[in-house]
């Protein structure tokens, strides 16, 4: 993948393009919401508010689609991507355990990001690394064997 | 077109190809429950009660879905087919709050009334209730997702009768929940508070919000003067809530039951209906003559100002500026009738009794405040009214039949047809014709506008112009007559629209059921209500040219001006 400028007026140009291609076409929202997600890399409402508008859809059912999808999301990747592995073998370990200790520590959920941008949370399913269940990933790093007391000082890290 | 034959629990049924077993069975006097299914407008199949049996099927099939077939043998109550039925309605109820004994919609709950029909007899499983709250954001309808069995019938209504689609399906599996975008509160999105979705939900799931409570403690107070208005439509209406027929005029019992709960005058909003048509065909007649935007388009019905706000400001100016008769008589009833009767118009209490759910939204609107006070207290619905009279134990039917007090209790013919649609545009020919021309009127019948037609149009010629006018109930069909406007594929001069399907007789706080009969039998006893009326025409009524001779001066005057018209606000399409 290359690497996009982010800064605002050209993804908010490329956006303005995809509309144009697309105005008054209800039955290319899936595609239009996708294209729309890798350029922002989220659903932000604004643009969810404009595919309505431009597609002729009514927003409620544009949510409708969003929400349904689990690969749709409306909210910002934060800097660190968490991910849980709730394969059966990292289950059958305390991957349940992880995800409460992380909602309670940072306050978050699947497909949530921190107030503060630092962290997003995914599970995911089986990462290939069954036998050093439970496992986490936190951006490219693996961490396996993750007692839920450990994971204050394996996050506290990637803060900064 | 040849018939299909088939047979349903042994009787031969003869039905036109396409339809489905569920019509067939209902021509055949045989019913079929059903939840989801919601005629001509949501077939989804979902919902599974009404499963049926089909020799050689190899499972049991969904009545609403399936179309009849040449030979096909069908049994509607095997054992398989009762069981099926009830463990798919206990599935249902598994998730349900069983809140029967506390819920608004105890005994009118078609969720209640199958599980008697389909002998229910214990509760074999517990699910988790779902996790969302009850939203009262809105002042007109209330959510409980908690009571939802995501039948999507609202759903349908809202989009396909409404064109609004302010709610929708979010999330999904046990998430699944009916609300607008981003599980917004429905007080902050583009929903008009129309209640269509209240008239077809099954259960308690969305419905009106209930005031009751507050007009029991203004009756209670020895310091109020507590005032009431009654709609058109109601006096066709409230009559189901006891039993009787629809269509049943009972506007005499409807007055004494008001003076039975306590009410110090019972008025009528036919009185300020006549008004109405004394300002907004002035105003027509004043746009007609002085190159004023036109169409004209009538502006009664509240649900329809905040469509039109949404969804088409740029049709803003094209508005009446008249406020809807309900308004007009608040304002009137604390500063002219205050005065008159030399009440303080700080102890006045108004309490409206619309069929509608948006009234209760344009009583709240920031602009309903001309008499200094706010004009309109409280709006009750048919329906609250209805469980306010059983409350009280007034035995309905057996009161005897009243008369309104004067001088709001005035009123024609004119004011009567307002709770139909086409009614706004009959009273307004009525009396513009006459103004204008000078002549009387031969026949007083516009049929051209009456009915349950989608759209509407006549043309009618007053002094030598031919005016052009439109008639639109529903929203979605408010669309086509404005999409054609903006378009510049038709020109009218005159538009009335209502907010619901057969306007305000078939309003989203009318008593439940309401279908296409139920609307055209309250439709015939307004026209009918209108026949028995010795006056016919606004500008008749004796008691609104004393309110012009007293108080008023002249329509669009300066009194007027402050009192009866207001101005609208464009918002967000979304
Ligand atoms: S919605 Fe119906 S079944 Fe549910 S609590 Fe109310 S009356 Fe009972
Ligand atoms: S009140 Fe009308 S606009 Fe609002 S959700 Fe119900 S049907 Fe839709
Ligand atoms: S709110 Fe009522 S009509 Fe809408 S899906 Fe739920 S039960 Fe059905
Ligand atoms: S189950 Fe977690 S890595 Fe396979
Ligand atoms: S009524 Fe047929 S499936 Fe719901």
């Amino acid at each position: 993948m290359s690497v996009a400028c982010k800064c605002s007026g050209e993804l908010n140009s490329r956006m303005d393009a995809l509309l144009e291609k697309y105005r008054g076409q209800p039955s290319a929202l899936i595609q239009v919401l996708h294209r729309a997600q890798e350029l922002y890399g989220y659903l932000p409402r604004k643009v969810l508010q404009r595919v309505a508008e431009e597609l002729d859809v009514p927003l409620s059912q544009v949510y409708g689609v969003v929400s349904f999808y689990s690969f749709f999301t409306i909210h910002p990747k934060g800097k660190h991507q968490i991910s849980v592995c709730k394969g059966t073998a990292c289950y059958v370990r305390g991957a349940g355990q992880l995800l409460d200790r992380i909602k309670e520590e940072l306050g978050l959920k699947p497909g949530e990001t921190t107030e503060d941008g630092q962290f997003s949370l995914e599970v995911v399913r089986c990462l290939g690394a069954c036998g050093l269940g439970p496992v986490i990933t936190v951006d490219e790093d693996v961490h396996a064997r993750v007692r839920p007391e450990r994971l204050s000082d394996i996050l506290t890290a990637y803060r900064q | 077109m040849s018939l299909v034959t088939l047979t349903i629990d042994g009787q031969q049924v003869q039905v036109p190809p396409g339809t489905t077993i569920l019509a067939a069975a209902r021509q055949a006097g045989i019913r079929i429950p059903t939840l989801c299914y919601l005629e001509e407008l949501n077939v989804i199949g979902a919902c599974r009660l009404c499963l049926v049996q089909v020799e050689g099927a190899r499972a049991l099939v969904a009545a609403c879905v399936t179309r009849a077939a040449e030979g096909m043998v069908v049994h509607t109550s095997t054992p398989a087919v009762r069981h099926a039925r009830r463990l798919n309605l206990e599935l249902i109820m598994s998730n349900h709050p069983r809140e029967c004994l506390t819920c608004l919609r105890n005994t009118s709950c078609e969720l209640q009334q199958l599980a008697a029909e389909l002998g229910v007899g214990e509760i074999r499983f517990q699910g988790e209730v779902s996790p969302y709250e009850v939203d009262d954001s809105s002042p007109a309808i209330i959510r409980d997702p908690r009571k939802c069995v995501l039948c999507r019938r609202c759903v349908a209504v809202c989009e396909k009768v409404q064109g609004v689609s302010a709610i929708a399906v979010q999330e999904r599996g046990f998430d699944t929940v009916v609300a607008p975008a981003f599980l917004a509160p429905l007080g902050e999105v583009n929903c008009v508070n129309c209640g269509q979705c209240s008239l077809v939900c099954p259960t308690a799931a969305i419905h009106e919000r209930d005031e009751t409570e507050k007009v029991w403690a203004a009756l209670a107070d020895p310091q109020m003067h507590v005032v009431v208005q009654t709609a058109p439509a109601v006096r066709v209406s409230i009559g189901e809530m006891f039993g009787l027929e629809p269509g049943s005029i009972v506007t005499g019992k409807l007055v004494a039951a008001l003076r039975r709960l306590g009410f110090d005058k019972v008025f009528d909003t036919d009185f300020t209906a006549d008004l109405t048509i004394m300002e907004e065909g002035s105003e027509l007649i004043h746009r007609l003559q002085n190159g004023g935007r036109l169409p004209l388009i009538t502006s009664c019905s509240p649900g329809w100002i905040k469509f039109i706000e949404h969804f088409y400001p740029s049709l803003l100016p094209n508005l009446s500026t008249c406020k809807s008769p309900q308004q007009m008589f608040g304002a009137l009833a604390k500063t002219y009738y205050a005065q008159k009767e030399g009440i303080d118009p700080a102890r006045i209490f108004v309490v409206s009794i619309m069929p509608c759910t948006a009234k209760k939204y344009e009583a709240g609107r920031p602009e309903m405040n001309s008499s200094g006070y706010r004009d309109v207290d409280v709006v009750l619905t048919t329906r609250e009214l209805g469980r306010m009279l059983k409350q009280a134990g007034i035995d309905f039917d057996s009161l005897p039949e009243e008369d309104y007090d004067a001088p709001l209790g005035i009123s024609t013919g004119a004011g009567v047809i307002f709770g139909a649609t086409g009614g706004v545009m009959e009273a307004a020919l009525r009396t513009a014709y006459e103004l204008v021309t000078g002549a009387t009127l031969v026949s007083l019948d516009f049929e051209e506008v009456r009915g349950l037609e989608g759209v509407k149009e006549a043309s009618v010629n007053l002094a030598g112009t031919e005016l052009k006018v439109a008639v639109a109930h529903g929203l979605g069909n408010a669309r086509k007559v404005l999409d054609a406007v903006v378009n510049r594929e038709r020109e009218y001069h005159f538009i009335e629209i209502m907010c619901c399907p057969g306007g305000c007789i078939g309003g989203g706080g009318q008593p439940l059921p309401v279908d296409n009969e139920i609307r055209a039998r309250r439709i015939a006893a307004i026209y009918q209500a209108d026949r028995q009326m010795p006056l016919r025409k606004s500008h008749e009524n004796p008691a609104v040219q004393a309110l012009y001779r007293e108080f008023l001066g002249e329509p669009l005057g300066r009194r007027s001006h402050e009192l009866l018209h207001t101005h609208y606000t464009p918002r967000e399409r979304f």
